[in-house]
């Protein structure tokens, strides 16, 4: 620092000035590197000390099998196939309602005003708190609708959680279609629905698979809103038992094993599980949609 | 005029909202001839082009009156199907908008979207087409490629093909030479030519020598209003208005 201020070229009058501005930036610059650093080492420690605890619990038997008392057995199979089972039955719901309101908002509804409401119910959706969608899918799903706790009932609810997200990026990436696409497809005959379906939606394709991934991601992080829909169960069911049997995924096995079993060798484990999968669901969305487009 | 009216333009205006784009247009249309539409930016002639495949259609608060018809029929009255209109009334936009496709899946899109699923069909129409936009030596091996890793000339010329292909009665082009090089738009020329013993021809231009080499017909439009129609002859040599002579001798526009 001292040789900075020798070095510099200012007159004797504003010195003063120069001085201060010169410390100033220092002090800033020593900020934003201290908070960056914090970060950084946060995220490296949380990383290393998950990667640390959860690696001494993942066994290829915790993997395979599932917990009894019985046997004196612990395993996470149920939970990893009943969020397999809860991704399937929520994407498969979500998708075609998602993307047709997306189409048709974007594409078809001639009404600005509706359409802006729209967006912003959607907008306002993604920032609800998730145990907020637990508490409505319990009421709506299985003690309006009858449904017994499990997941098709966790799906139904995730399914109006991850709908916004899923819409408005399909939204977007029609947006993005360049209206000169419409016009060549419009010019040449096609109808509506062609066009649509021929030009528009193969060139927002992109879009559509990266909110997709995205609204995985979702539902394999999402614990709270299934604690009341999809229960605890830590049973292995078969697809069809599952829908309408207790059925705990990933998440909220953790939840079950850190607290109220005390088993957090476990949940280290769960949660290193977790970590990676959404590690690799991140790279999918980020990599994965730019490939495909050629 | 000494040939068959194709369209045949009665009475028509057309607002954008509070904005009169077009006022009172009545002008018959020959068909088999090169009809240019000349005029200052903004007077209204892509607007005007595209009331005649509906194109306008599209856009948000459009409101038309008057009528326009095709081979004498109204292609505004109320159960008309307007994507048959298109098929028979082609448009070439100023910028080619080539679908990211191959070059085949370009030109088979019209004609598949109309019903045809014959493979050796389909050949045969993207061969013809490519072969009447004068480009199918260029590309007759690469059939395969993307549609888009094409020259701006080559892609324009591809885009024409691929109106042709759906086979339209009348090809309306917007500028569709603007964007291009002198040689590009020399093809493009010589193109339309040739296409008016099949086609007629209906095009913007705001390049002056372009509408005298090849127009046989020639409409200038200023501020919404049809100011005068005629012979390509009459417009550029012996224009009976006044601000036609001030516009075609380059005084204003
Ligand atoms: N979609 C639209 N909405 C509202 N007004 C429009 C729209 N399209 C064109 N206009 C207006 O209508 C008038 C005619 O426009 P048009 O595009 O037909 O002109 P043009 O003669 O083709 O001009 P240019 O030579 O610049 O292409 C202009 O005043 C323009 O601002
Ligand atoms: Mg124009």
């Amino acid at each position: 620092m001292a040789e900075m201020m020798t070095s510099s070229v200012s007159t004797p009058d504003d010195s003063g000035f120069a001085f201060r501005r010169k410390v100033k930036n220092h002090v800033m610059k020593a900020v934003l590197y201290g908070s960056a650093t914090v970060t950084v080492s946060l995220l490296l420690f949380l990383i290393g000390y998950l990667t640390y605890k959860g690696s001494q619990y993942i066994t290829i038997e915790l993997l395979t099998s599932q917990t009894s008392y019985i046997k004196g057995t612990i395993g996470i199979l149920p939970n990893l196939v009943n969020t397999l089972y809860l991704i399937f039955i929520t994407m498969v719901l979500a998708l075609p309602i998602s993307i047709g309101a997306a189409v048709y908002l974007t594409e078809y509804a001639t009404n600005r005003k509706l359409v802006k409401l729209v967006e912003f119910a959607a907008g306002t959706l993604v920032g609800i708190p998730s145990i907020v969608f637990g508490l409505v899918g319990m009421l709506l799903f299985t003690q309006l609708m009858g449904l017994q706790q499990g997941l098709l009932a966790g799906g139904l609810t995730l399914v109006i959680m991850i709908m916004p997200t899923i819409m408005r990026t399909t939204q977007e990436s029609l947006k993005s279609v360049p209206n000169a696409y419409r016009e060549g497809a419009l010019a040449l005959g096609a109808g509506k629905w062609r066009t649509i379906r021929t030009v528009v939606l193969p060139n927002a394709v992109n879009g559509i698979v990266t909110g997709s991934i995205l609204a995985v991601g979702r539902i394999v992080s999402e614990s709270a809103a299934l604690l009341f829909t999809a229960g605890f169960g830590l049973v292995l069911h078969g697809f069809i038992q599952s829908l309408e049997a207790s059925s705990a995924t990933l998440t909220v096995a953790l939840y079950v094993y850190a607290s109220e079993r005390g088993e957090t060798g476990v949940a280290f484990a769960i949660a290193l599980i977790l970590m990676i999968v959404t590690f690799i669901l991140n790279i999918a969305a980020t990599y994965g949609a730019s490939k495909l487009k050629k | 005029m000494d040939t068959k009216t194709i369209i045949d333009v009665e009475k028509l205006n057309l607002w954008y909202g509070d904005h009169h784009a077009l006022k009172d247009i009545s002008m018959k249309i020959p068909a088999n001839r090169i009809t240019a539409l000349i005029g200052p930016s903004g007077c209204g002639k892509s607007t005007f082009l595209r009331t005649i495949n509906r194109m306008n259609d599209l856009v948000e608060g459009v409101k038309i009156t008057g009528s326009i018809r095709y081979k004498g029929e109204d292609i505004y009255a109320p159960n008309v199907d307007v994507n048959n209109v298109r098929k028979n009334i082609g448009m070439v936009f100023q910028k080619a908008n080539l679908f990211p496709m191959s070059i085949f899946d370009n030109i088979a899109y019209g004609p598949r979207t109309h019903g045809i699923t014959n493979k050796a069909k389909l050949n045969e129409i993207v061969e013809r087409s490519l072969k009447d936009a004068a480009i199918w030596d260029e590309v007759k091996d690469r059939l395969k490629d993307n549609a888009l890793g094409f020259s701006g000339g080559q892609q324009q010329r591809l885009c024409i093909a691929r109106t042709l292909a759906v086979q339209p009665d009348i090809v309306l082009m917007d500028e569709s030479t603007s964007a291009l090089d002198p040689i590009s738009t020399g093809k493009i020329e010589d193109l339309c030519t040739r296409l008016k013993e099949k086609y007629t021809v209906i095009m913007v231009t705001h390049n002056m020598q372009q509408a005298v080499r090849i127009s046989d017909y020639c409409a200038f439009f200023l501020l919404g209003d049809l100011v005068e129609f005629g012979t390509g002859e009459q417009i550029f040599s012996n224009p009976q208005n006044p601000k036609t002579e001030a516009y075609v001798t380059g005084r204003f526009g």
